[in-house]
């Protein structure tokens, strides 16, 4: 990164900030900040909505993954559009009519406080270690390719958002995720045309696409029953759709954006903004990783895209191993060249059987060369077992580096950093409103002032924010943290969409069938986790919702509990 | 099954120029879902 980097990257990133910071300066009273000036629009909230979802490893991944493995990945989000609408329809409407300011102040309503407390605790537990690796995957991809010291990367980004979220609060929030997903769309356009700008003389992008579809790089949609796939259109449409439905339906982070609108009808467009523009945003993204790997067929490509690592192994004892690893897939990859420039001859001559002859070649040389790739990660984990081999994350940042013009680089390391600081703030914001709302002023301290809340809440906003930098710093596990966060979403999503689920649609169930159903429930869920029944932890979501509404229905028969809904719930 | 307390709605005005309910709306974002998912599937069919 040169000077010109570094003043695109500060200039942008403090830029926002500050202008989030001085815009909201002056929202002191509660509603304001937990809620906003109630003048946001819908497009504010659609955007604000989708900066949240988007983290930095949203970016820096799936690029990669487009890469790997394709633009499959795109189905997970096919089930996003339904869960919104249901949203729209059955959650939406109860939360604003409640003029409520967490999901889980309904639970109270609906049910009784040690439930809303129940719901408060699981998304505080969650969350909070959610916010901790939020900060700290990227902050460990950036700072391993750039040379940034770790622990300074992490603080630095932390303490910024700590700054506008505690002096703006909601709105400074949402404001700010304006500009920042701004910045984030900016950035991907930039690098999608400087990359295919940079595509060698005479390929065009029908040149590009067939090569990457040669590759089975564009293999968007499978409709197969075939339950050991990972991503199809049935796993997207039902798994997406009940990932989401506790997503965007039950987690505060998400809650609090929509929440925010001036009215019903704005809550409902950002949603449906969201709706609309999810599966296009993750196409591009996904669309752009598989380009990168048709731009690398064409450039000199690593055989391991963590240079960092690559070049601190091959200077240790196990170098000359991993150096002639390195000296064979630069043959292969040569090989595989020279076919794809006979397949697209071929293909521009109208030849159709020299055009499939030298495809089988350059598919069958991209074989050889995966396969020396998979043997220098052997080699790597032989050598160094603490080495981390997943490379995908490093594709994207590998790229940027190596081929983006100065300015045009800053620009797309500021994209990461508006990216974990976009949904970092909504989670500073949600976790902060949920310790106020659902904990402080229920249980601790009731009739307070305004002001006393305020307060509370911006130092809630600081505790929350120095433990999640605090988390990061402490935690040592590579992207296996990615991995972790996914796993206690899903040991603790399924209870509280089952709640909710209780909430709106069973009736006869009382509260004290509803929270202990959840308790046992969320135990089992637990004890499911750590017995290794064989089930993979991605069940765990849908199973621990079933069996926390059927636990409720058993309990409500056996109890016979009386607990009705509030009537101020029930009008 | 009807919500506990799900307040009516659905029969407000979106205040769009189209479409003019929330019904509407709805099929509107089924039916750019349908006409994703069927781009996606023509794109990979050429590029296949």
């Amino acid at each position: 990164m040169t000077p010109l980097d570094y003043v695109v990257l500060f200039g942008t990133i403090l830029g926002i900030a500050a202008y989030g910071t001085w815009r909201t300066r002056d929202r002191r009273d509660l509603h304001a900040h937990l809620k906003g000036a109630g003048s946001t629009r819908w497009f504010t909230i659609g955007l604000s909505v989708m900066a949240t979802q988007a983290s930095a490893i949203t970016f820096l991944s799936t690029p990669g993954q487009g890469f790997e493995s394709g633009i499959g990945f795109v189905q997970n989000y096919f089930g996003a559009p339904f869960a919104l609408m249901l949203i729209c329809i059955f959650f939406l409407p109860i939360f604003r009519r409640l003029n409520v300011y967490t999901a889980y102040e309904y639970l109270g309503r609906r049910f009784d406080a040690k439930t809303r407390l129940l719901g408060a605790a699981l998304f505080l537990f969650q969350r909070g270690i959610g916010a901790g690796i939020t900060i700290y995957a990227p902050a460990i991809v950036l700072s391993t390719v750039m040379g940034w010291p770790l622990d300074l990367t992490i603080i630095c980004s932390g303490l910024v958002v700590i700054v506008y979220t505690v002096v703006g609060g909601s709105d400074a929030v949402s404001l700010t995720q304006r500009y920042q997903i701004g910045v984030i769309f900016a950035g991907m356009l930039a690098a999608f045309f400087v990359m295919l700008a940079r595509l060698p003389a005479g390929l065009t992008l029908t040149d590009a696409l067939t090569v990457a579809g040669g590759f089975h790089k564009l293999e968007a949609v499978d409709f197969s029953l075939d339950f050991s796939k990972r991503y199809t259109f049935w796993s997207g449409m039902f798994g997406g759709m009940f990932l989401a439905l506790s997503y965007f339906g039950t987690d505060q982070t998400q809650v609090q954006r929509y929440l925010h609108g001036s009215s019903l009808r704005e809550s409902r467009l950002g949603l449906m903004f969201n709706a609309v523009f999810k599966i296009p945003m993750q196409f591009f993204i996904l669309v752009l990783g598989a380009l990168i790997f048709v731009f690398y067929q064409f450039q000199p490509q690593p055989v391991f895209f963590n240079q960092t690592v690559w070049n601190r192994e091959v200077q240790a004892a196990g170098g000359p191993g991993l150096r002639g690893l390195e000296q064979e897939f630069n043959a292969v990859h040569a090989e595989k060249q020279q076919a794809i420039g006979h397949w697209l001859a071929a293909r521009h001559g109208g030849d159709a059987t020299a055009e499939a002859a030298a495809k089988a070649e350059a598919r069958a040389a991209y074989d050889r060369s995966e396969a020396v790739r998979a043997r220098t990660k052997a080699a790597l984990t032989a050598a160094n077992p603490a080495v981390a081999t997943k490379d995908s994350d490093y594709v994207f940042i590998t790229f940027i580096l190596n081929y983006l013009p100065h300015g045009v680089i800053g620009l797309l390391v500021a994209v990461f950093f508006a990216a974990t600081m976009s949904s970092k703030a909504g989670e500073l914001n949600a976790l902060s409103s949920t310790t106020l709302v659902d904990v402080y002023r229920h249980v601790v301290r009731r009739d307070e002032t305004d002001h006393h809340y305020v307060v509370a809440s911006r130092w809630f906003t600081v505790m929350w924010g120095v433990i999640a930098i605090a988390f990061a710093l402490l935690v040592k596990m590579s992207e296996n943290l990615i991995e972790f966060g996914n796993i206690v979403g899903s040991i603790f999503y399924g209870v509280p969409l089952g709640l909710f689920l209780i909430a709106f649609f069973l009736k006869r169930i009382g509260g004290t069938a509803a929270f202990w159903a959840a308790v046992l429930t969320q135990v089992l869920v637990i004890a499911a986790y750590f017995g290794d029944i064989g089930v993979s932890y991605l069940w765990l979501n849908p199973l621990g919702c079933a069996a926390c509404v059927v636990l409720a229905l058993v309990l409500q028969a056996v109890l016979r509990d009386d607990t009705r809904p509030a009537p101020a719930a029930e009008a | 099954m009807k919500p506990v307390d799900k307040p009516d709605t659905e029969s407000e005005t979106t205040g769009l120029p189209w479409p003019h309910s929330w019904r509407g709306v709805y099929l509107f974002v089924t039916g750019v879902f349908v006409l994703w998912v069927g781009l996606l599937t023509l794109f990979m069919k050429l590029f296949a």
